[in-house]
């Protein structure tokens, strides 16, 4: 959910003028936000499943040190969402795994 | 090689603090960062900070942060952004990133200036998605202005968990419970206060038993402690929620001052592994100059005024300032410090401060 | 249950009374005045700096706790304002007869409209009685904490201190 109104911040006025597509799905994002950002305004939660033990996990720092936010970004595994910013068309998949390296499209 | 004569690691106020005394001295400054803007923390610091008018005290720390970068503009400091260092070798050679690619550059002075990180705690379900760090979820409502949930679960009540339980509130969250497992708030009773007229409840001697969930955090069970912090079977509370942030502290970020071969003590009142300093905030290695959060866990505005001490100090060793000027500086400095670490909640970090200084003499780690 | 600013988060009143902030029983009737609750020894001095009228005392060390001089305060609320702790709020007992009058700094969106009638809480966040909000002051000086003042029955003077969030 994305924080509208803040009596401290203002009313936030950037638009949602990016598309990306996160496991097939299509969905609206803020030019320059982090990867991470625009999936939880989308309410997505589960960023990858562990290799050994195929649990989920997400955002636990959210400033690009602990690597638990890593999907795979354009057909390259590992990188850390909270860091990453969107670009338009960008196409995120939940990694499974170590995740596998792909041709970006 | 890029050559420069004094290079900050890390854009936060400690780092920026830095930089604008060196460039104020005349100094040539090269600020890194790995981040995409400066500012560390403090752009998510949305609250009046304490302190004195010295210490900019009722303004907002976002604010502190655009006059810091307005500052360090209007006087020429370089900036590095997304550029991580990765290590300091011989000669004050440091390499970082950029562009994907290996890149070095050479200072006769280094300041650095990494901050922390924050700590995790381990409990079943603690990796859970929807468990976060208190700092993830300022960062997240504050920076980029979005919810990471409706309903949460503060653990700790140290000034981190209690602000970031407000901030919540102002972004619009629930704050359904704050726990904490001492038998007291850690934090200023002020803003605990803040967030009980809100209507949040703080539970204090109680600790988080389990985070249940299938994909990601629906809940979690909280458990009462007696004075040895042993759980006491029969207060176990089922809470609903779907997040929980952890607020359980701070750990100073040293890798690089590992890597340069500076000494450490152990300090846990400092939150840690830190390195050793004098009262120029300088290390065991001549030249190389350490401030804020690395140096001891304390708050944004204790960290720009050792920025400041390390900037001077630097400034100073390279004789852009003579020794008297740069005394009457430093003292101004070391006064506003030491006013900021009196009272209660203070002396513990001045004492801890006190003993560090002295150990740069001496040598045995204290308890 | 045990009591404390430290235990609960909420000064228990033998904290408020024994700290130096609070205005005496003759200065409470005579008109608005600043109520301090600020009972830490925190390095912190804002209330002192910006009250024009030398009303607040914190001196040297910072950390003393606040002391209200009662006879010197106006009530003008600048305190309220600039308390990075919001800690400090503004009475007026005898605003009518029967009512009261408590100015609280108030920092969640949406803020109450004048007139309009609102759900006040103590300091714990539990609802005492519903008031009427008869002034809000939002000044750039303020730099977002909104001063929201509601009209309540005198006999809760001293218990009401903020009003529920909207959501
Ligand atoms: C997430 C978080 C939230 C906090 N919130 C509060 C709060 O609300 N209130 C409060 O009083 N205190 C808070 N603190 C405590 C904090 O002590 C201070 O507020 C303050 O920011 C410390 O300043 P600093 O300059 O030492 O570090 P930071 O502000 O952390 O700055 C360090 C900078 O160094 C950069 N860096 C680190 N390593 C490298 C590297 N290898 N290469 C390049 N750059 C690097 C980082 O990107 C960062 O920009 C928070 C701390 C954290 C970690
Ligand atoms: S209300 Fe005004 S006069 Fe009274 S103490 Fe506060 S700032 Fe001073
Ligand atoms: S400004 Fe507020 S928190 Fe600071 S000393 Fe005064 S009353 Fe206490
Ligand atoms: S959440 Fe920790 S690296 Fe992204």
């Amino acid at each position: 959910m994305r924080v509208k109104h803040h009596p401290i911040l203002g009313e936030d006025k950037r638009k949602e003028n990016v598309t990306i597509v996160v496991d097939g799905k299509k969905i609206k994002a803020i030019e320059g936000e982090p990867i991470a950002a625009a999936l939880m305004a989308a309410g997505i939660r589960v960023f990858r499943k562990t290799p050994k033990k195929n649990q989920p996990r997400g955002v636990f720092c959210a400033i690009g040190r602990c690597t638990d936010c890593v999907m795979t970004v354009n057909g390259i595994p590992n990188v850390r969402t909270c860091v990453t910013l969107v670009e338009d068309g960008m196409v995120i998949e939940t990694q499974k795994g170590l995740g596998k390296w792909r041709e970006s499209r | 090689m890029k050559k420069t004569q004094v290079a900050i690691i890390g854009a936060g106020p400690a780092g920026l603090a830095a930089a604008i005394e060196v460039a104020r001295a005349g100094g040539e400054v090269t600020l890194l960062d790995e981040n995409h803007k400066p500012g560390g923390q403090l752009f998510k610091q949305i609250h009046k900070f304490f302190g004195s008018r010295e210490h900019r005290a009722g303004t907002r720390g976002f604010r502190i942060g655009e006059k810091l970068l307005e500052d360090t503009e209007k006087l020429g400091v370089k900036v590095l952004l997304d550029s991580p260092v990765y290590s300091i070798f011989k000669d004050f050679v440091i390499g970082y990133i950029s562009d994907g690619r290996e890149k070095a550059i050479q200072a006769e002075r280094i300041i650095l200036a990494t901050g922390a990180s924050e700590n995790a705690l381990a409990f079943p379900g603690c990796t859970l998605p929807g468990v976060m760090g208190a700092g993830a979820a300022q960062t997240m409502i504050n920076v980029h202005r979005v919810l990471p949930g409706k309903k949460i679960i503060m653990v700790g009540s140290g000034n981190v968990g209690l602000i970031v339980s407000y901030q919540l509130l102002q972004a619009g969250a629930d704050v359904i419970a704050l726990i904490e497992a001492a038998a007291e708030i850690g934090g200023y009773g002020v803003h605990a206060s803040k967030i009980r007229r809100a209507g949040v409840p703080i539970y204090t001697s109680y600790t988080i038993q389990e985070v249940i969930g299938k994909n990601s955090v629906e809940g979690a069970v909280i458990v009462g402690l007696d004075e040895k912090w042993k759980p006491i079977k029969g207060t176990e509370k089922l809470i609903e929620a779907d997040t929980v942030c952890i607020a359980v502290g701070l750990s100073p970020l040293a890798e690089l001052a590992w890597l340069a071969g500076c000494e450490f003590a152990f300090v846990p009142s400092l939150g840690g592994h830190v390195p050793k300093h004098d009262r120029n905030m300088e290390t065991t290695i001549k030249g190389l100059y350490a401030a804020g959060d690395l140096t001891g866990i304390e708050e944004a505005s204790s960290a720009m005024e050792e920025g400041r001490l390390a900037g001077i100090a630097c400034a100073e060793s390279l004789g852009l300032y003579s020794k008297e000027e740069a005394r009457d500086l430093k003292e101004k400095v070391w006064a506003r410090l030491n006013t900021l670490r009196t009272g209660p909640f203070g002396k513990k970090r001045r004492d801890a401060k006190d003993k560090l200084i002295e150990m740069m003499e001496g040598g045995a780690d204290i308890g | 249950m045990a009591k404390g600013i430290k235990k609960t988060g909420v000064p228990s009143w033998e904290e408020l009374k024994s700290s130096p902030g609070l205005p005496d029983a003759d200065r409470l009737e005579e008109g608005p005045v600043a109520f301090i609750e600020c009972v830490q020894e925190i390095p912190c001095n804002p209330c002192e700096t910006v009250c024009p009228f030398g009303a607040i005392e914190v001196g040297s060390p910072i950390t003393n706790l606040p002391k209200l001089y009662g006879e010197k305060c106006t009530g003008c609320g600048l305190c309220v304002a600039a308390c990075p702790g919001l800690a400090i709020f503004k009475v007026h007992k005898n605003y009518t007869n029967t009512t009261s009058l408590v100015e609280f700094p108030f920092e969640y969106h949406p803020l109450p409209k004048t007139g309009e009638t609102v759900r006040c809480v103590n300091r714990e966040g539990k609802f005492v009685v519903e008031g009427k909000v008869v002034k809000i002051r939002n000044s750039k000086q303020f730099d977002a904490t909104a001063l929201v003042t509601v009209e309540v029955p005198k006999k809760y003077f001293l218990e009401v201190r903020s009003i529920e969030r909207k959501r």
